[in-house]
Order: structure tokens, then C-alpha cells, then sequence
């Protein structure tokens, strides 16, 4: 009788084990169980999301590519291969190499699908940088991707940065990639026809973060954090050589299947590489090329050694594939082969040590989980607006929105990202959304990750909603139609009741807006248990989303362009604060519902927007976002620091509250420039497609004034501008 | 005319540099892995950027015994063309091929970002289609940027008119401002004393089409091309 | 068995901007008292030779030809014992 203890360390519940020893008909050995309860731990097996997920949309303007470890859609003769995954506790501990093994893990998934990564994009969440651990975690994540992202030659194009409270004690680091291959040539997953060579390829496996999975995953930090992993180190060169000895192998055609050897190591490559075909796979671990000496079985099959993968090659090729790994200096060795009998067997010096079926391991149990609203949030809902003082002067307001963590310049950190490498990257960091040319078409990729935290902590629902439809906003205004999402999952511990509310209104929520945009969820990850003795973090449902241009030459840029342009804005400014950036700084409130969302009207913004840049009229478009109108105008007049642009806005026709306009957080809105001549034009297509517009203004001087009939609310230098939003981050860090 | 991309493990660029020559100039141009030794045929070789050997022990100090690399001095020492570009420049001081050596970004951080730099000498094959003192905006993107010589070596750069590059403002000045990683007198790109082996820092590859933001890197890759074309 | 530990350092005369940022940090954490620090490389080597003084002057070439650049990095080493 195997001792609970053990199995319960591993993360194994009593009625788990009692479900394996029914599958099995016997007891498990120590090889079998370390394999179960990592193959069903929730990184692996999704045991408690996986009925809500299988809610989200898979169908879009382009065929979706889903089902694998990343997903895609298909443009023309392109497979466009992007996914998001969160490494949030190792980088909580150890903050490079946790961000480090983050970028180098979901950059296995993209070109193990066959497709040569093109770009990273990370969406990272700290607590306030006041506090000098935060401090360290922020240094030493931005550390960590440049670190690996740079080597590996992958340029890191943009993302998002965030603070607040509630991520003190727990960071997330998310870390989206996107990779491009031929339609045809796209590789997968599985192993399959009987005889056909199982190949492990890349670094020796050591001890490295053995159980960082089940244990990791399936539980929130400790006081004293006993359950402190060994912290996997990465190996930027090695991947690199993996990426080009990989695409080399492929393009032989001689690849039955391939898969990284992420999360889980070999247990999860062996298993869904078998489970996919319905083959089996028999391994022998003597051949696994190690670095330290007598691992026992079940640490060579759990350990998550990084920069391995598993290759299904047919048989009689082996050689040739061999030579392609070997040639760029990698371990490349056959440890096993397929077989027909559904199982994966584990022998060591020729025992069996371990023998199920493939889909047992991957057909983890499902649990319906139980949800409560939790009962602070109607109370917490209820903002009595009229009790909220109006500030007496807005400028200061204004600057110290601007030089806050969140909403300030994010250059001292993508400085330090190649964001150059490749020659495609057309949009730099720093607007809002990241544009790639696709070389040899017209065509251009855009990017961007987004999710306001608070407003899902306020209201789920809504918040997720948002999420996406901001992430669609931002690339309407790079000039992209939005195509497909990759969604990184983060929230506290779902055995909680109300925490698990929170994960099944942000699945509904992001179901719901991706319905309406018709766009896809082709891929994604879930991080639960992000809690620790400090409390639980916010709702965090980050979305990743690429978008498709169809002519790269018709793009657009954030900032303004130069004297003497017109500024419209389209969308309408509501009487709204709640969850605002401005009322949590200023009026240190998280209070109110997130901001109203009315997806029709969002529609009709995006649209206008995105016909009038497509006809060549729009000079500059930006969203307007955290810290409202006044802090989007400021950042179109100093985002392109070397060429700043100034602006009076002085039509602004909203009968609301001087302070919700200025920094009110009303969702679809848009800000956009252009030449007198053409603003008819795009006053026209606003009309055509029913979506609010008014001019409020014109570029030039050297100052931001922003007035509400004859008053002047915002009045100020754009070098004053600058100098707060510009130097804040840098400042804080180096405290 | 030939040129050569030569393809260490790590090298990063040499994909954008392949693409400059074949796409741009439209000009022939082949992949050398580091493991081949002959270069026969060949007319401008490109050491491109990137992390050869993930920059290990030193940057380029691994990469500078690759069996590539006997044929490459063998190459320069006929006079034949040679253009490092970022870890190429590495590699090429670590091999002796070009004096001094990087130290790592005053700064300690990876910096990428556009940067000016003014053309000090435009008498060489690899400027030629400059204008003395012109400024030309190309980006960096490098850790070890922060070029140092001797006192002795510096004085001989200068005498020989073999400093090419330096980083300056938008308007031209050099100064400390301007320099973005502590490099020796705001030095970019040097060359040899015998004028046929150029390093430099900034990435021209990055620079030579317009959606990428400049062109002014690519009257390098045009001054080669004259030259060859003239030789 | 014998074992070579191999100092390397960046030249007195150079600067050392992570030396520096390390006493920053130090500065910061309360050590008031610290003059100066300097960083460098410790790579040890182990050599299948029994003879120390083969074993010296093996390291010394590879720290000539490799380990250390002349121009910018002084180099000592330790060969401890025999195992």
C-alpha cells in the first residue's frame, strides 16, 4: 500500500490515486505515480479549467490551427503560429532565470510546430516598485528576456507592464511568441507508425525543477516556501541551435512529429506524443543523455531540464536526421521507439518501470468546480460619484498620472530588447501595438497583449470583455483587422470558491467579445493558484492578439505627426470613474464598476478607424486607455520624443464632469490626426459606419492645452510632459 | 562579384544580411558555415551580428577558432574585403584582424535603439558613397559595445585615418552625450591599417529600406559593390 | 588528476561598471564602509596530467590563447593538488 504521504506531496489527492489504481488494476510503482501527477497536475492536464475552456471560440475570418501546443490561423500561404504562457512562480523566486526559462519554453512551442519564431511579446505584473523586492523582481525579469529573447535572436517587440498591490508576493510573467512557417510544412505533435524511431534531441537532463510542475502549480507560496524548486537555468545558444538544426530536420520530411519537452518533461512529451495518434511509445532512460549522475527513473521522467525535445522520425532515417543535430553540436540520440499497442512503457536497463496507457496519463480527471460571487463586490460596485472631490488643478493631476509605473514610458525597459533583429520590425515598442512586415508579401503582422486587472476585479465580465476589446482597439489602430487570440489565464486558487467565480466570468466574458469579433482563441495557458500569505492577486485574463495587414505600406503610429493637423476623436466620453487609474492614485480608490463596454459602438469605432487608415487618411491613431483622454492626447504629443508634436483641444463637446473627461476610462474610444484636406473624408466614413465622431482639435505649438469652452483644464510644456512620463520608470528602479 | 555571409552557431543576422545583398542590391551571395575552410570565389565576406557561442567565455573569443577563421585571415591578409558588423567586429578583434577590444556597455544594460554616427573617413571602399562628415542614422543593439586600445593603439587609429565611424548627435557633435555605450572617443567602426577589413558596431543591415526606418545603411553594402565593380 | 582554478580580471586601469554597480547596491544595503570592488571569472580546469609543473604550463598557454584577452584581462591560476 503506497503511504499517502507520498502521493499527496506530489500533489496526488486520495481520490486520484484511487482512480489510478483502478486504471491500472494494481499499485502504481514510483515511475507511474511521478508520472500521473504531473501529466494531471493543473499545468499539464487542466483539470479544473478544462470545461470552461472548451467554451471558447474556434472559428474566425481565417482558418484557425488549434489543438496542438501553440495554435495559428492560415493567411494565404502562411500559417501564422502564436500562443502565451505564464512562468509566473519560478519568477517570483529567481527572477531571470524564471523569465528566462519562460521566453525559451514557449519559443520550443512555436518552432517545434515548424515555424521560425519572428517575435516575443511578454505582458509582466509586479507589486509597487516602492517595495525593493518588486524592485528586484522588475530588474531581474526584464533581465532574464533580454538575457535569452536576445541571444536567440528573436526580436522582443512590446508587451505591457503593470503594477499593483496585489501582485506583491506574486509576479506574472506572461510570455507570448509568434512564429511563421509554409501552410504545408507545419509540423506536429505525435508519434506515430509502428517501428518509427523515437529521438531525443538538445541539453542533458539533469535534476532541474523536478516536480516545479505538480508541486509548483497546485500550490500557493508558503510563509516559509519549503517547497522551494531547483530553479531551471536556461541556455539561450543551445535553443538557438535548436531553432535551425529543428527547421533544418523538418524541411527533410523525414519528421513524423515533434514536441518540446516543456512543463513535465519527457512524461508529457512520451504520453500526448503517443496519446495523439493513438500509438504507444517504449522508452529505455539509459540511453537519456544525463548530467548528473544516479538519477533514479522517475527523475529523468519528471525532470524539466530545459532546451530538450522529442522527435518521431521514420525508421531508417534516423541517421540522416542525426547528422543535421549533430552538425550544430547537439546530443541527438535514439532512446526508443513506436509501437502499437496504445501504451507508454518506461524501461531502465532493460525493466519496465513504468507501463499505462498513453491516454490515461493524458486524459487527466475534470472537475466542476464550485463558484461564488464573492459577497465585498456589490458593496465595492457602489461608487457614489458626486462624493468624489474634483481636484483643483488638473495639470498636476495629469503629471502624476503620466509618471506613474503603470501608465509611463516602458522604454529604459524594451532598450534593453532587441526589437530590431531579423529586419521586419516596422512598428518599434512604444506604440500601440507592434507591426512586423512579412517578407515577400505586402502583408504585415500586428501585435499586442492587454488586460486591465482591475477592471476584472471589479466586474469579471465586463473586464474580460474589455481585454479583448482593447487588444482588438490597438491593432485597428496599427491598421490591422484583428485575426485571432492566444489567452494567458491567471488567477488565484481555484479550490477558493470566489476565486474560481472570478476564472469562469472572465472565460464567459472573453467567449462572449470573441463571439462578436469573430475572432478565434487558438491557443493558450492556465496559471491558478497565484496567491500567498499576502493575498490573492487580481483576475488577470491577459489577452495576446495578432492582427493582419493587408499592405504594410498603410500603417499608423501612435503619435502625432506634425504642425497643423486636424484631431478628431470617435467614441463618446461617459460620465464614468469607476476603476480608474485617476481615481486609485489620486483618490487612492479600487471602487465602481469597470468602465461601461457597448460592443456595437466599439464595432463601429474600430471600423471607421480601420477603413480610414486603409484609404491612406489617418496621420496618427491611439486608443485612449488608463488615465483617460487627457493622458492619451499627452502621449500623442510626446511618444515620438525627438519629434514632439504639441496640441489645442478646444472643441470638446461631453457635458460630463471635468474629471471624467479628462481621465475618465470610457471605453471605444479612438484619438486620430490628420490633414485638413482629408478630414471630410473621414468624418464621412465615421458616419457610414454610426460611429460618434468629433473634431476636438488641431496639432502644433509646444504645449498640451486642452480646454472646456473659454476654461483651461490641462496647460503645459511638452518638455515637462516628457520629463515625467519619459524618466519615471528608470527613476523608480534605481531607488 | 560574390559576396559571403559567414553563419557561426549564434550568429543571429546573417539571415538580414543575406537578404540586404540577394533582395536589395540584388547581388549574388551565399551562407558560409564556420565549419567550411574554402573560400575560393568569394569577393566581400560578412562576419554578421549576433551571439556566436551565446557569447561565452568573451564575446567572439570561441567563434575566432572556428576553422573558418585561418581562411579569413588568409582572405584579409590578400586584401580581399572583409565587413564585421557587430559581433563580427567582436569576432575580428578577438582574431587580431582589426586592434583593441570591447568592453562591456558603460551602462552594464543591452542597448537597442537608432543612433547617429558620423562618417570620419570616406575613403575607404566600404564609404565611398558617403560624404565626409555626413551623419547617418543606424541602430544599435549590443551588450559590449564600449570599444577600448592603448594609448599607443589609438594614436596609430589616428594617424592612419582608420577611425570611420563615431557616434554623434542628430546635428553632427560628438560628444558624451551622444555616445551610447562608453566607447574610447565615441570610436563606432574602425579599420585596418591596410584598408580592406572594416568593423563596426551599428547594424547597416537594419538600415537599408525605408519601411525599417532609415536607408542610410545601406551606401555601405553600395560602396562595396562600387568598388568590386570598378576593381 | 590535477586541478587548475584560473583568475581572471579586467585591467587595474579599466573601468569597471559592474564593480561600481555592485558597490552602489552594497552602498545602499548599509555597507558604508566599502571602498572599491572589482569583478572577474573563476574557471577551473581539471587536466588528466600528473605532472604539476606540465600542468602549469599547459594552463598558462590556454590562458594566453583563450581564456584571458591580453589586451583587456590579467590572469593568475592555483593548481591544487593532485587527486
Amino acid at each position: 500500500m503506497v503511504n499517502p504521504k507520498i502521493y499527496h506531496t506530489l500533489g496526488l489527492s486520495d481520490a486520484e490515486y484511487k482512480k489510478i489504481l483502478s486504471i491500472l488494476k494494481r499499485e502504481p510503482t514510483s515511475t507511474e505515480l511521478a508520472m500521473f501527477s504531473v501529466e494531471w497536475s493543473e499545468h499539464c492536464g487542466y483539470p479544473r479549467s478544462r470545461n470552461w475552456l472548451r467554451l471558447l471560440p474556434k472559428e474566425g475570418k481565417y482558418k484557425a490551427l488549434v489543438g496542438e501546443d501553440s495554435g495559428g490561423i492560415l493567411v494565404d500561404d502562411l500559417a501564422i503560429i502564436f500562443k502565451m504562457e505564464s512562468h509566473n512562480h519560478p519568477s517570483q523566486i529567481e527572477p531571470k532565470q524564471g523569465a528566462a526559462t519562460g521566453v525559451g519554453g514557449i519559443i520550443r512551442d512555436i518552432f517545434t510546430a515548424g515555424a521560425r519564431p519572428i517575435a516575443s511579446l511578454n505582458s509582466l505584473r509586479f507589486g509597487p516598485l516602492s517595495e525593493s523586492y518588486n524592485r528586484y523582481l522588475l530588474k531581474g525579469v526584464v533581465d532574464g528576456i533580454q538575457f535569452y529573447g536576445n541571444c536567440l535572436g528573436v526580436p522582443t517587440v512590446g508587451g505591457e507592464i503593470y503594477f499593483d498591490d496585489s501582485y506583491s508576493g506574486n509576479c506574472l510573467v506572461n510570455a507570448m511568441s509568434i512564429g511563421i512557417a509554409d501552410k504545408k510544412k507545419l509540423a506536429r505533435a505525435r508519434a506515430s507508425g509502428r517501428g518509427n524511431a523515437i529521438m531525443y534531441v538538445g541539453s542533458s537532463t539533469g535534476r532541474d525543477g523536478i516536480g516545479g510542475c505538480s508541486i509548483l502549480a497546485s500550490n500557493e507560496f508558503g510563509e516559509g516556501e519549503e517547497k522551494r524548486p531547483a530553479v531551471q537555468i536556461g541556455d539561450p545558444f543551445t535553443e538557438k541551435c535548436l531553432i535551425e538544426s529543428t527547421l533544418e530536420a523538418l524541411a527533410t520530411g523525414h519528421v513524423v512529429g515533434i514536441k518540446d519537452m516543456g512543463a513535465a518533461g519527457l512524461t508529457c512529451a512520451t504520453s500526448e506524443m503517443a496519446s495523439a495518434e493513438d500509438s504507444g511509445i517504449e522508452i529505455e532512460l539509459q540511453l537519456v543523455p544525463r548530467r548528473e549522475e544516479n538519477m533514479e527513473p522517475w527523475e529523468v521522467m519528471m525532470s524539466e531540464s530545459q532546451e530538450r525535445m522529442l522527435v518521431c522520425i521514420k525508421k531508417g532515417k534516423e541517421k540522416d536526421i542525426e547528422k543535421i543535430f549533430q552538425k550544430w553540436d547537439l546530443n541527438a540520440v535514439v532512446i526508443g521507439k513506436v509501437t502499437d499497442d496504445d501504451m507508454v512503457r518506461v524501461k531502465d536497463n532493460g525493466k519496465v518501470v513504468a507501463e499505462m496507457k498513453a491516454h490515461a496519463l493524458t486524459k487527466a480527471p475534470v472537475y466542476n468546480m464550485p463558484y461564488e460571487k464573492p459577497k465585498y463586490l456589490d458593496k465595492l460596485n457602489r461608487l457614489n460619484q458626486k462624493s468624489i472631490p474634483k481636484p483643483k488643478d488638473y495639470n498636476k493631476v495629469l503629471l502624476k498620472l503620466l509618471g506613474s509605473p503603470s501608465i509611463c514610458s516602458k522604454r529604459w525597459v524594451y532598450e534593453q530588447y532587441d526589437h530590431m533583429v531579423q529586419a521586419n520590425t516596422v512598428v518599434l515598442p512604444g506604440s500601440d501595438a507592434a507591426v512586423l512586415r512579412l517578407k515577400e508579401t505586402d502583408k504585415g503582422v500586428a501585435a499586442t497583449t492587454d488586460c486591465n486587472s482591475r477592471y476584472c476585479y471589479l466586474s469579471p465580465y465586463r473586464g474580460a470583455q474589455i481585454a479583448v476589446a482593447e487588444a482588438a482597439r490597438n491593432l485597428v489602430c496599427s491598421g490591422a483587422q484583428p485575426a485571432a487570440v492566444t489567452d494567458c489565464l491567471n488567477f488565484g486558487n481555484p479550490e477558493k470558491k470566489e476565486r474560481f467565480w472570478y476564472f469562469k466570468n472572465c472565460v464567459e466574458g472573453i467567449v462572449y467579445a470573441c463571439k462578436f469579433f469573430n475572432i478565434p482563441v487558438v491557443s493558450g495557458n492556465v496559471s491558478f493558484y497565484n496567491e500567498s500569505s499576502r493575498g490573492t492577486i487580481f483576475p488577470t485574463p491577459a489577452i495576446g492578439m495578432i492582427g493582419i495587414i493587408e499592405d504594410t505600406r498603410k500603417i499608423s503610429r501612435q503619435h502625432f505627426k506634425g504642425e497643423g493637423d486636424i484631431i478628431a476623436l470617435l467614441g463618446i466620453c461617459k460620465d464614468e470613474l469607476g476603476g480608474s487609474e485617476y481615481l486609485k492614485k489620486v483618490h487612492k480608490l479600487i471602487k465602481g464598476n469597470a468602465p461601461d463596454l457597448d460592443l456595437k459602438l466599439e464595432k463601429a469605432v474600430q471600423s471607421a478607424v480601420l477603413k480610414a487608415i486603409g484609404e491612406g487618411l489617418i496621420n496618427s491613431a491611439h486608443d485612449c486607455s488608463e488615465g483617460g483622454l487627457a493622458v492619451a492626447l499627452a502621449e500623442c504629443c510626446i511618444s515620438d520624443q525627438k519629434n514632439m508634436t504639441g496640441a489645442v483641444i478646444d472643441n470638446i463637446d461631453f457635458n460630463i464632469r471635468e474629471d471624467a473627461l479628462l481621465f475618465g476610462e470610457s471605453q471605444s474610444r479612438i484619438i486620430v490626426s490628420c490633414s485638413r484636406k482629408d478630414i471630410g473624408k473621414i468624418s464621412d466614413i465615421a458616419k457610414r459606419y454610426d460611429a460618434p465622431f468629433q473634431v476636438i482639435g488641431k496639432t502644433g505649438g509646444k504645449e498640451l492645452k486642452i480646454l472646456k469652452g473659454n476654461k483651461e483644464l490641462i496647460s503645459l510644456p511638452l518638455t515637462e510632459l516628457l520629463q515625467k512620463w519619459g524618466s519615471a520608470l528608470e527613476a523608480l528602479v534605481s531607488k | 562579384m560574390k559576396f559571403g555571409v559567414v553563419v557561426f552557431p549564434g550568429s543571429n543576422c546573417d539571415q538580414d544580411c543575406h537578404y540586404v545583398i540577394e533582395e536589395v542590391l540584388k547581388k549574388p551571395v551565399k551562407y558560409i558555415w564556420h565549419k567550411d575552410t574554402k573560400l575560393d570565389g568569394f569577393d566581400c565576406l560578412i562576419l554578421p551580428g549576433g551571439f556566436s557561442y551565446g557569447d561565452y567565455l568573451r564575446t567572439g573569443a570561441i567563434a575566432r577558432f572556428s576553422p573558418i577563421m585561418k581562411s579569413i585571415i588568409d582572405f584579409a591578409s590578400k586584401g580581399k574585403a572583409v565587413l564585421g558588423i557587430c559581433n563580427g567586429f567582436q569576432i575580428l578583434l578577438e582574431a587580431g584582424l582589426l586592434p583593441g577590444a570591447m568592453l562591456r556597455n558603460k551602462d552594464i544594460h543591452f542597448i537597442c535603439k537608432y543612433v547617429y554616427v558620423n562618417t570620419e573617413n570616406n575613403r575607404t571602399r566600404f564609404t565611398s558613397t558617403y560624404k565626409k562628415n555626413q551623419v547617418l542614422k543606424i541602430p544599435i543593439a549590443h551588450n559590449e559595445g564600449n570599444y577600448y586600445i592603448d594609448e599607443k593603439g589609438f594614436e596609430e587609429l589616428e594617424r592612419n585615418n582608420q577611425i570611420i565611424f563615431r557616434y554623434c548627435n542628430r546635428q553632427g557633435e560628438i560628444n558624451e552625450e551622444s555616445n551610447p555605450n562608453g566607447a574610447l572617443d565615441n570610436i563606432a567602426g574602425i579599420m585596418n591599417k591596410e584598408g580592406n577589413v572594416l568593423g563596426m558596431m551599428p547594424h547597416p543591415e537594419r538600415s537599408s529600406e525605408p519601411e525599417l526606418g532609415s536607408t542610410d545603411g545601406r551606401l555601405i553594402f553600395e560602396s562595396i559593390v562600387n568598388w568590386l565593380k570598378e576593381k | 588528476m590535477i586541478k587548475a582554478e584560473i583568475y581572471i580580471t579586467l585591467k587595474k586601469t579599466l573601468a569597471d561598471p559592474q564593480g561600481l554597480a555592485i558597490k552602489h547596491a552594497l552602498d545602499s544595503l548599509g555597507y558604508d564602509t566599502v571602498n572599491d570592488v572589482r569583478t572577474g571569472k573563476l574557471i577551473t580546469v581539471e587536466l588528466n596530467l600528473k605532472d604539476r609543473k606540465e600542468a602549469e604550463k599547459k594552463i598558462d598557454d590556454m590562458c594566453k590563447k583563450l581564456l584571458a584577452n591580453p589586451i583587456i584581462e590579467d590572469y593568475k591560476f592555483q593548481i591544487k593538488g593532485e587527486k
